[in-house]
């Protein structure tokens, strides 16, 4: 069994690259130890089909390019179930995910999987390239793959809110019921009782938008709601169920494209208010870039 | 249709008529409590009209 090295520092390759990318943050998803199980798994098997595919060519065995084919299809019903799971789990959500946001976990979810298929296909031509040199060959392997994995990571990366966008505190005025922030009304609350709430623990913000492009992309409803979802679950909410006056809101400015957000956060901190709008991912299916078209040009 | 008037809270009887259901208040701090009751029990928005009337809204 010459190819046995490859086959498991290939695979092993994989699966710690899978185990890379899986994050443990403030969203706790997947959630911690059995979603990991799941993931990690995955990434085992798309460790295994990456090391897999290149001693079977040097085989001749050329029919195994049919395996990925096989673990596209696999892959893919990740995706479904993860967008299932949090959909389903969206009912139990105080300040909903929306299904913008649920489908760009989902396709990070699958896209993590070919990654770990990619890295561990490095290591295993790395290690087969260089099977001259022993036992060395291993050590090869599991460095292509690393370089690979973290250039791979860097390039997955995504934009954060605070990268296209300016994010400032915002006063917070009342019209008779109505809120108002910077001329924009976002709500009408109609109790004196949760006016005082507001009057009290509330914190607003404005999300400037640097550029058309940026402008384009916050004016997404799923990015809106991607913000109130995500700042809610970084700083908290002064809510109950059914407390729906208290819900986070944002809503935008037609004439500027700003974005203002208004909440009413557990504890009123204004500095983590804002460092939490600035740390919400830009959702990928929201990015638009009316500048690369010509009538966008012609109007910036 | 994603929002629901579940109930109308007035003072003046003048002022609402129509379907959805309608609560008469004596005075202002009846407007306020009755309209509180009602959201609590719907889980659901009060919203203020300026004319002495709330609406309650299923969002």
């Amino acid at each position: 069994m010459k190819y046995l090295p490859t086959l498991v520092i290939a695979t092993l390759v994989g699966f710690l690259a899978r185990l890379y990318m899986l994050r443990r943050d403030y969203r706790q998803y997947p959630s911690y130890p059995q979603g990991w199980a799941i993931h990690l798994f995955l990434g085992f098997i798309g460790g295994a089909i990456g090391a897999i595919i290149v001693p079977a060519i040097l085989e001749g065995d050329f029919s195994a390019v049919s395996f990925l084919l096989l673990a596209a299809s696999q892959f893919r019903e990740v995706r479904n179930v993860e967008r299932d799971t949090l959909s389903s789990m969206e009912a139990t959500e105080m300040v909903k995910r929306g299904t913008a946001y649920i489908e760009g976990i989902a396709r990070v979810f699958e896209a993590r999987n070919y990654l770990a298929i990619w890295v561990a296909l490095s290591a295993a031509v790395a290690s087969e390239l260089l099977a001259d040199i022993g036992w060395w060959r291993m050590a090869a392997g599991v460095l292509v793959g690393a370089v690979l994995a973290a250039v791979l990571v860097r390039l997955m990366q995504g934009d954060l809110i605070g990268d296209i966008a300016s994010v400032e505190l915002s006063e917070i005025k009342f019209e008779g019921a109505l809120v108002v922030i910077e001329g924009t009304v976002m709500m009408n609350v109609g109790l004196p009782e949760s006016r005082r709430v507001y009057e009290e623990r509330a914190l607003a913000a404005s999300v400037r938008p640097k550029g058309p492009n940026a402008k384009a992309t916050l004016a997404n409803l799923g990015q809106m709601q991607a913000i109130a979802h995500d700042v809610s679950s970084m700083i908290g909410v002064y809510m109950d169920v059914g407390e729906q006056e208290f819900i986070p809101m944002v809503r935008r400015d037609p004439a500027t494209g700003s974005l203002r957000v208004l909440m009413v956060p557990s504890e009123r901190d204004e500095d983590a208010f804002l460092a939490a709008i600035r740390r919400v991912p830009v959702l990928e299916g929201a990015v638009r870039k009316p500048l690369t078209s010509y009538a966008g040009k012609m109007i910036d | 249709m994603e929002k629901i008037i579940l109930a109308v809270v007035a003072l003046d009887q003048t002022r609402v008529g129509g379907g959805a259901p309608i609560f008469y208040a004596r005075d202002q701090e009846e407007l306020e409590e009755l309209a509180v009751l009602i959201s609590r029990i719907f889980g659901a928005a009060v919203h203020d009209l300026h004319n002495d009337v709330y609406i309650i809204v299923k969002h």
